[in-house]
């Protein structure tokens, strides 16, 4: 008896250190170079889309967003002129909403959908309900972006941060971040510029 | 009628004006934090977990140990929209508008743990060490941080 309170005792502490350490480490995620792992989420459309439903393209621009942040709403016209630009080139946009319902219930798949139509996403937009893809990814604020290469069938990460150096003004934008990088690899080269910090809104994560 | 006018003139008179500045002024004012406390707020009028923590900041106000910056992220060109905001919620701690669009310059120089996600808040403690959250605060948890940092 006292031999199995001591081992529940332990497993109670490393399961502790394991939770602790998992919310410590949340920020961290996928640094430049990292491949990542493929994901498996559902779209607007009710199909589930992971990255390697795109067969034919070089990479991917996958954007944690959502409806809610005004950061979000400022970039979202600029998320769908880099699908129409990029997709036809083998970088399709996939969008990732990863925000709590409970917390902001402007984020719900419906909210989703009526958005995407009435703005006529032409790219995928998912739910990730348990979070663990924006964790994984390391995603803190929407809108987030990682820039992904297809190396020998594995995603590598290129490019993270801000889509460009001008939120509150698209006509003024002196630095477009993520077009660089993905021309940069269009022309086999590696992104000059790999990270680049911007505002946002914190991620809406679900009650510890 | 005139009580109303006349608790909206005492308002406008606590309320602190609002500063623009670029980013080297409030890194001085970082570097140069001399109060036993001296937290750096970083919020914008659009961001609603920072517009529901102000009070929580804001009721340490009058305390002596512990001075306030709210720093907006607001952009430059809405002062007036920060100055209502300031005149309506009668805030009287100082409140900045930082004017720099090159964002990841100085959020790297704020904080090497601040990824850009707001609310964000740096304390500062009386030796210059610095403490860095980035995250909505609730009061119980400011109130245990601002206690800690003091110590």
């Amino acid at each position: 008896m006292k031999k199995t309170f001591v081992i529940l005792f332990a497993a109670l502490v490393v399961a502790a250190g394991l939770f602790m350490n998992a919310r410590l480490t949340m920020g961290d995620g996928y640094g430049i170079g990292d491949t990542v792992a493929d994901f498996k989420l559902k779209n607007v459309d009710g199909k589930m889309v992971s990255m390697a439903d795109f067969k034919d393209a070089k990479g991917v621009i996958v954007i944690f967003t959502c409806n809610t942040c005004p950061f979000a709403k400022i970039y979202e016209q600029r998320i769908l002129e880099l699908d129409k630009k990029y997709a036809s080139k083998g970088f399709p946009v996939i969008a990732i909403n990863p925000n709590d319902v409970d917390r902001m219930p402007g984020d719900s798949m419906d909210e989703m959908i009526k958005r995407s139509n009435k703005k006529g996403y032409t790219f995928p937009y998912l739910r990730d309900d348990t979070q663990e893809i924006a964790q994984a990814f390391g995603a803190t604020k929407t809108p987030h972006t990682y820039l992904l290469n297809k190396v020998g069938g594995k995603f590598k990460v290129e490019y993270i941060g801000a889509i460009d150096d001008n939120p509150n003004d698209s006509g003024n934008v002196d630095k477009t971040y993520v077009e660089d990088a993905i021309d940069a690899l269009l022309s086999g080269e590696s992104p000059s510029v790999k990270e680049k910090r911007a505002i946002g809104c914190t991620i809406k994560w679900r009650d510890a | 009628m005139v009580t109303g006018m006349f608790a909206l003139m005492a308002m406008i008179a606590l309320s602190q004006e609002v500063k623009v500045m670029k980013f080297p002024e409030v890194q001085k004012k970082i570097l140069s934090a001399d109060a036993p406390l001296t937290i750096f707020n970083f919020w914008a009028t659009w961001c609603a977990p920072c517009v529901r923590e102000m009070p929580l900041f804001e009721s340490y106000a009058d305390d002596p140990n512990v001075k306030v910056y709210f720093i907006s992220l607001d952009f430059g060109d809405r002062l007036e929209k920060v100055k209502n905001f300031v005149t309506k919620k009668g805030l009287k701690s100082e409140v900045i508008l930082l004017n720099e669009s090159d964002y990841d310059a100085y959020i790297g120089k704020v904080s090497k743990e601040w990824t850009g996600a707001i609310p964000a808040t740096l304390f500062v403690d009386e030796w210059g060490k610095t403490y860095f959250h980035e995250s909505e605060f609730t009061k119980k948890e400011l109130d245990a941080a601002i206690k800690k940092y003091l110590n």
